[in-house]
């Protein structure tokens, strides 16, 4: 294809429209820019992926751009995705590919419902089937899911080498071979990550305190995959899916609690499409329905400003705004304040979609890392914490506000200042 | 251009490695494709898609599960798939050697590519006993392969950054020890229908080699001496830093 033809201008020294005279710098257009010499053959090519024929819909009035968080530390957004295409773009071998976080603040205020959430993930899984340009970090996350269980690629068999220093009896439901009313879903960077970790011991003891019946998986519990399938590997995806699926059909249990937003997702929203049905809800949630019990455990003051970041897909993607500030509100002593992006409008800490794999490479193309636009709102409030509910965030934020000279926020997650409190450490 | 692939099935060492007796624990260890041969697979098809052939990779089954390993071959795009039932995890690299060079023999290979070595025995020998029983040539520690006709034009590494570029006439065996480009990745759904699909041939093992070397004894590392976490803020640790380094007269 030639390149497109340049609109034609029309140059007059001296211009007089309806007796206003309009004179002005050459490059001053007269005329309507020709749109015309554009084709639709790039944009089309996405659109007839499947899942991502809301593409098309895409009218340029640009209200995703101002949300996106991918454009305040860039150039990028939804909007440009569809101009780069018209203008010559195969979106399927361009790095613009890979650095959607899926965080859905596009979709919120997207008048014509283009669907990111769908598009992104049938773009790049063109691109990885046709065996396109893949970065490197995610390529290693994918192979290690599919060989170790993980996106770490941590043994299998450590998965729950933790919880013998977590100082309560965490019972494995293989194990204990009966029904229990809680199956909880550890999750593979509170798993294998240490400051993951210091969050799932938070968690059992709370749950332990509050005498909640549980139990969880152990050797047996796999990643959930949905950031891999967001991020193309959709064969992956399902390959996890299956398993879990059987595995969480193994056991009796009632209702599943899960650290990470993303696996709530995955549960909730996705694997029912693969068969699976059953209640499952976020850690913030269930402890919200125990609040009052919980209250009580919350005997030592936590004398701290916190700020609250929302995770995306427990906020944008499932609803969850309050639970985690009722939590943080019930903790004697820690006064919240908010972020100016917050809520449905709050900021993608850069993790989700793939990105949590991809930070070097998302670098080379961004000004600053979304966790660290993110690590200097949050110091921006003046808080001395960052209270955080997503496993991915705790290690994004902890390099982030150290990366921003913001060394003096501390990044916890929720269960951490429950445990603190509880505990009075 | 036939090439072939010998690939190793090697005990994984992403966890502390069991050790059982005087060797390891191998009903307790997962075994993964060694690095090297993720390389070599790479540069083969590379090879392939440049002046076209095939690409049959060949490999012992060590503990029954090599059928995985060869699947994520033939959807990286290799053409055929062959395993030897050694079903023997302890099998040393002569023995294997042998093993591959006779399942080779006969598929006239105008090229033989083998990873430069591997992380368990890291002797390096594999690709050079097979050379040697198939009376080829070898090159080791090559980082690219150009084949133009019977000849490949070949980069070999050596000891301190310094490289040398070699005319090569085939048939020959190449060690690998880097593709000219980063292994590409396989997607699932690709190796899943490979896996619904694809036929592997088995061979049963041939011919008897051994390196004469008999374990006498395997442990793990013992823990001689302890690292010293310094603590505190970062200008106290720094004070307490310099005070070590004085102390040992260092500064």
């Amino acid at each position: 294809m030639a390149g497109p033809i340049k609109a034609k201008f029309v140059e007059k020294e001296h211009a007089v429209v309806d007796g206003v005279d309009i004179s002005g710098h050459w490059n001053r257009m007269f005329e309507q820019r020709v749109i015309t010499e554009y084709t639709p053959e790039l944009i089309e090519k996405i659109a007839d992926l499947p899942n991502a024929e809301s593409f098309a819909n895409c009218y340029q009035c640009a209200k995703c751009v101002s949300v996106c968080p991918v454009d305040i530390v860039g150039n990028y957004g939804p909007r440009k995705l569809y101009r780069y295409a018209q203008t010559g773009m195969d979106l399927t071998e361009a790095p613009e590919l890979w650095l959607c976080t899926t965080c859905k603040n596009c979709l919120r205020v997207c008048p014509k419902e283009v669907d990111m959430i769908k598009i992104m993930p049938a773009a790049r899984e063109e691109a990885i089937l046709q065996g396109k340009f893949v970065p490197a970090e995610l390529q290693q996350a994918f192979e290690n899911t599919a060989k170790s269980g993980n996106p770490l690629g941590q043994p299998q068999r450590k998965r729950d080498a933790w919880i013998k220093d977590a100082g309560v009896e965490i019972p494995i439901i293989k194990d204990l071979a009966r029904p229990v009313d809680v199956l909880w879903y550890v999750g593979s960077y509170p798993s294998y990550h240490p400051r993951g970790i210091d969050a799932a011991s938070a968690a059992a003891r709370i749950f332990s305190a509050l005498g909640i019946d549980f139990a969880i998986l152990g050797k047996e519990e796999k990643d959930d995959a949905d950031s891999q399938r967001l991020a193309g590997e959709k064969g992956l995806f399902e390959m996890m899916a299956e398993s879990n699926i059987a595995t969480f059909n193994n056991y009796e249990w009632k209702e599943m609690v899960v650290t990470g937003p993303h696996e709530l997702n995955a549960f909730k929203n996705v694997y029912p499409k693969y068969g699976f049905d059953r209640p499952v809800i976020h850690y913030t949630t269930f402890l919200a329905r125990h609040l009052d019990q919980l209250k009580e455990l919350l005997k030592h003051e936590v004398n701290v400003k916190v700020t609250y970041h929302d995770p995306c897909y427990l906020g944008r993607h499932n609803g969850e705004y309050e639970a985690p500030r009722k939590l943080l509100e019930a903790i004697p002593g820690v006064e919240l304040v908010e972020m100016q992006r917050n809520r449905e409008n709050g900021y993608c800490c850069g993790g989700g979609g793939g990105g949590m794999w991809m930070d070097s490479f998302t670098a080379k193309h961004t000004t600053m890392r979304l966790s660290e636009k993110r690590a200097m709102e949050a110091a921006s409030t003046g808080a001395d914490v960052l209270a955080v509910a997503c496993p991915f965030e705790v290690s994004r934020f902890a390099d982030a506000v150290k990366s921003t000279g913001n060394e003096h926020v501390d990044v916890l997650d929720i269960l951490e200042l429950l445990d603190k409190s509880m505990r009075g450490e | 251009m036939n090439i072939v692939v010998a690939i190793k099935h090697i005990p994984s060492i992403a966890d502390d490695l069991p050790v059982k007796g005087n060797n390891v624990d191998f009903d307790s260890v997962d075994f993964v494709l060694n690095e090297f041969d993720e390389q070599s697979i790479e540069q083969a098809v590379l090879v392939k898609e440049a002046v076209g052939g095939t690409v049959t990779v060949v490999g012992v089954d060590m503990i029954g599960e090599l059928d995985g390993v060869l699947h994520l071959a033939l959807a990286k795009g290799a053409d055929k798939a062959v395993k030897i039932t050694g079903d023997d995890p302890a099998a040393d690299s002569h023995q294997q050697a042998k093993w591959l060079a006779e399942a080779i023999k006969g598929m006239s290979a105008d090229m033989v590519f083998a990873g430069v070595q591997a992380s368990n025995d890291l002797d390096g020998q594999i690709g050079p006993m097979i050379a040697a029983h198939l009376d080829m040539p070898y090159i080791g520690g090559v980082s690219s392969v150009e084949v133009a006709g019977d000849s490949a034009t070949v980069n070999k590494e050596f000891a301190g950054g310094v490289g040398a570029k070699y005319s090569v006439s085939l048939p020959m065996v190449v060690g690998v020890q880097a593709s000219t480009k980063p292994p590409r990745y396989a997607p699932v759904s690709k190796v899943r229908q490979v896996a619904q699909t694809a036929t592997i041939e088995k061979v049963a093992p041939s011919g008897d080699a051994g390196s004469g070397l008999t374990f006498k004894k395997m442990a793990p590392p013992v823990v001689t001496g302890h690292a010293e976490m310094i603590e505190g803020s970062s200008k106290d640790v720094a004070k307490k830093i310099v005070e070590l380094l004085k102390s040992k007269g260092l500064a």
